[in-house]
């Protein structure tokens, strides 16, 4: 599917460009099955909360205790090898490609921009390189995931990033 | 803004959360052997206590779990917090 047209172009002003083609996965799964579903994705899913593990383009963000958001890159779908391995356990594995887009916003003032609308703590310290979390921007839920000490990488509903990009451009 | 503990997350902004009503009230096992006063009760009578008041909190905008939490009502003041499943926290440990 298309990226929202607003989406199409990067915004050097702003720093805010499209994140590469990802698919993007939404898994749910016990406790127990953790460590089964990590070797079928060939990825450690993070226990920790708000953390991330990466692994050959792909990655798994942890969103709650049971519940992760995988991305990978496009040509890359780890679906049928999940299924296969995990047998009769049961998990919950969503195809969320079409729901949401992914955008990197990049610079000085990324953190302060974000900051006009998400209430957390973004210094380092509070927010270091790698942590990830679902939270709110203004009145858009965004997964936010800092890749460097000045670029993150903010997932949202498709709908709502024409809303995202105009309030960071008006954060100045 | 108020900071809540989320026990999973750890401290986060209040708006991230949504509230979830009075904690620990257990659905009855056999519902059908109820009569319409007790089925009432469980519905729609709460305690609204005036003090330290267990309630259910979700943190909808952050890992989407419930859990429970003592606040209390005069003072707004969130004593603790705890995960879904755990008896409510004894009072006396908490008293700062």
């Amino acid at each position: 599917m298309a990226e929202p047209l607003t989406m199409a172009m990067p915004d050097l002003q702003l720093g805010l460009s499209p994140a590469q083609p990802l698919v993007r996965f939404n898994l749910r799964c016990r406790e127990a099955d953790v460590a089964a579903c990590s070797e079928a994705l060939r990825l450690d899913l993070p226990t920790r909360p708000c953390t991330s593990a990466e692994n050959g383009g792909r990655s798994a963000l942890w969103l709650g205790p049971d519940e992760w958001l995988i991305l990978t890159s496009d040509q890359d779908d780890p679906s049928s090898h999940l299924t296969a391995t995990m047998g009769d356990r049961f998990f919950s594995w969503v195809d969320i490609r079409a729901r949401q887009v992914g955008l990197v916003l990049t610079g000085p003032e990324s953190a302060r921009r974000l900051n006009t609308g998400c209430p957390l703590d973004l210094d380092l310290k509070a927010f270091p390189i790698g942590m990830c979390t679902r939270t709110v921007f203004a009145k858009a839920e965004i997964v936010l995931w800092r890749r460097e000490v000045q670029s993150f990488h903010i997932e949202v509903w498709r709908s709502f990033a024409p809303y995202l990009k105009g309030m960071l451009a008006a954060a100045g | 803004m108020l900071i809540i503990t989320c026990p999973y997350c750890g401290p986060r902004p209040e708006i991230e959360f949504s509230h979830g009503g009075e904690a620990h009230i257990a659905r009855p096992l056999n519902p059908a052997a109820l009569n319409a006063d007790q089925w009432t009760d469980f519905l729609y009578l709460r305690t609204n206590t005036k003090g330290v008041h267990a309630e259910r909190w979700r943190h909808l905008h952050g890992c989407a779990r419930f859990f429970n939490a003592l606040r209390d009502t005069t003072t707004d003041k969130i004593l603790t917090t705890y995960r879904t499943g755990a008896p409510r926290p004894d009072l006396e440990g908490l008293t700062p």
